[in-house]
């Protein structure tokens, strides 16, 4: 479970210093998936790094699991938007996969298992001999999923992870991360600009505003069914809460 | 020499076949192969001969023909027993010293180097402190602190050592430091994000990160070294390339002289070549990932 309270952070000091986000307060349950979704300039990217404990929030705290975040948490893993520059080109896929491991203890042929049985799950078996480079951008992110995924984390961010991809590939992946989210007990958080993306994949989607970036709305997502891509998207309830959440951003860009 | 640069072409023509479709037979290939040698050192001959024309019509003692200075050089160097792949002695005694020396300066200068270079690139406080003392100490021209070294070591292999690490030792930490502060921030984000350890950051992110950089440094340096070895032998050494060029001159064995060069020209290329060989290995994955990219 993880606990977003009074959050606040201001970078730099003196006139020059500017708040990026304000008083967000979030719970997310867990093995929930939470969809944040707002305009540019809203304070997306500084949440983020707030929660995977990569800065110090000046105000407020995040909690995981009822323990504070004051490092970087050992069970939360992160999904960047730029695979090609989180995965590292040195490293072949395997030892991409396997490299964090050695912090949760694995030996080597440990890692190694561990890391085949994730590029499986991401249905990348046999690419792991490969460098990331070889790979297509979808293949890619799935790799840097399957990064995450061998991790075990209780949290994990999605960075918009798959703002970088075609459309075809982003909707393969959208189904990747609700088949996965059945098959582990992962809390979700999810930040995109896509506001298809945060509704169809979303157990809940929050709406963030700018200047500095609070939340606006935080809209449960209904919708009878398992989701698939094209009968999901042409229910009547998916196309409301569609409407309403770009009402609320398109409000939030004009204001 | 030539037959060093000759090969190289060839491989890559081999490489290229299967994208040309089918198998065209080994005639071919080997028809290729022979034309690209002859495409690449075709000139060198040229020179070779024209080189031989010119000397021989001009019979001036101070510039002999190559074909002297090949005889000269079996002579002094290459007549040697089998068992010490025919060098003769004379060539064991000054060749090997020198070259260790070369290599052994080489390779402190890459470990001090490289150390120092990450431990500056990676720390601000560091990097403000000394880099005005670097950016002075890498102006002076490595020649001009002979006398210095002279005092400090007298003749011998230490201060030649002395004057090839502190001369080559610039480009390879500057490059270092170059690299290890340049590694893509979110390559670092995801190493915190996953719990590597600093020991491990360095090693598996930072090192492999800033290796282009060092592997550029550490190829301008062995060029430095070369020709720091020969300044450091004409000067303070009892043995040596250069000590072998500077006895041969005062002995008015030009033929010789000629020949220290062409060994010196040689084992630059062949440096050069090992190197390019590592270099390749270790970052097949930086040739690849560009070649994709572009």
């Amino acid at each position: 479970m993880l606990e977003i309270v009074k959050l606040g952070h201001v970078y730099g000091t003196g006139p020059t210093a500017h708040q990026a986000i304000a008083d967000i307060n979030l719970e997310v349950a867990q093995g929930e998936l939470v969809s944040l979704v707002g305009p540019s300039g809203c304070g997306k990217s500084t949440l983020l790094r707030c929660v995977a404990g990569l800065i110090q929030p000046t105000e407020g705290e995040v909690r995981l699991d009822g323990t504070p975040i004051s490092g970087v948490p050992d069970n939360l893993a992160v999904v960047f938007q730029d695979y090609s520059r989180s995965l590292y080109p040195w490293l072949s896929v395997r030892d991409n996969v396997a490299l964090p491991l050695s912090r949760k203890g694995a030996g080597r042929a440990e890692a190694r298992e561990a890391s085949e049985r994730a590029l499986g799950e991401v249905g990348l078996a046999g690419a792991g001999e490969k460098y990331p480079w070889q790979l297509s951008g979808g293949m890619q992110q799935r790799v840097s999923i399957a990064r995450a995924l061998a991790y075990t984390p209780s949290l994990l961010l999605l960075d918009e992870p798959f703002g970088a991809l075609d459309a075809q590939t982003r909707e393969d992946l959208e189904d990747l991360v609700l088949r996965l989210r059945t098959e582990h007990t992962m809390t979700i958080l999810l930040i995109t600009h896509d506001i298809d993306e945060s509704v169809y994949v979303g157990d809940r989607v929050v709406v963030l505003g700018r200047n500095p970036g609070h939340i606006v709305a935080d809209l449960p997502v209904v919708l009878e069914g398992p989701r698939e891509q094209i009968s999901t998207r042409a229910t009547p309830e998916f196309v409301a809460l569609r409407a309403q959440v770009a009402q609320l951003v398109r409000e939030q860009i004009n204001s | 020499m030539s037959t060093s640069t000759a090969t190289r072409p060839a491989a890559p023509a081999e490489d290229g076949d299967p994208a040309g479709g089918g198998s065209p037979g080994g005639a071919a290939r080997v028809g290729r192969a022979v034309l690209a040698v002859l495409s690449r050192s075709w000139l060198v001959v040229l020179v070779l001969v024209a080189w031989e024309a010119v000397t021989v019509a001009v019979d001036d003692h101070f510039f002999p023909p190559p074909s002297q200075i090949a005889v000269r050089m079996y002579e002094l160097w290459f007549s040697g027993p089998a068992s010490s792949a025919f060098l003769t002695q004379e060539a064991l005694d000054h060749f090997v010293p020198g070259i260790g020396r070369l290599l052994l300066g080489w390779a402190l200068a890459a470990v001090v180097g490289v150390v120092l270079g990450v431990a500056l690139g990676r720390s601000e406080l560091l990097h403000d402190l000394l880099d005005p003392l670097l950016q002075f100490f890498r102006a002076i021209p490595p020649p001009a602190l002979l006398p210095v070294f002279l005092i400090l070591f007298s003749i011998g292999p230490r201060m030649q050592l002395a004057t090839i690490v502190f001369g080559i030792i610039w480009p390879i930490l500057l490059n270092t430091m170059d690299g290890a502060r340049s590694v893509d921030r979110l390559h670092l984000d995801t190493a915190r994000v996953f719990g590597l350890s600093a020991p491990r950051r360095l090693v598996r992110i930072i090192l492999p990160s800033a290796a282009p950089k060092i592997f550029a440094g550490l190829r301008i340096s062995l060029a430095m070294a070369l020709i720091l070895m020969v300044i450091s032998e004409l000067v303070g050494a009892t043995n040596g390339i250069g000590y072998l060029m500077q006895t041969a001159q005062f002995g008015f064995d030009y033929q010789a002289v000629w020949g220290a060069v062409i060994v010196l020209g040689v084992l630059g290329n062949v440096l050069n070549l090992l190197f390019t060989l590592v270099e390749r290995q270790v970052l097949g994955w930086q040739h690849g990932a560009r070649q994709l990219n572009s």
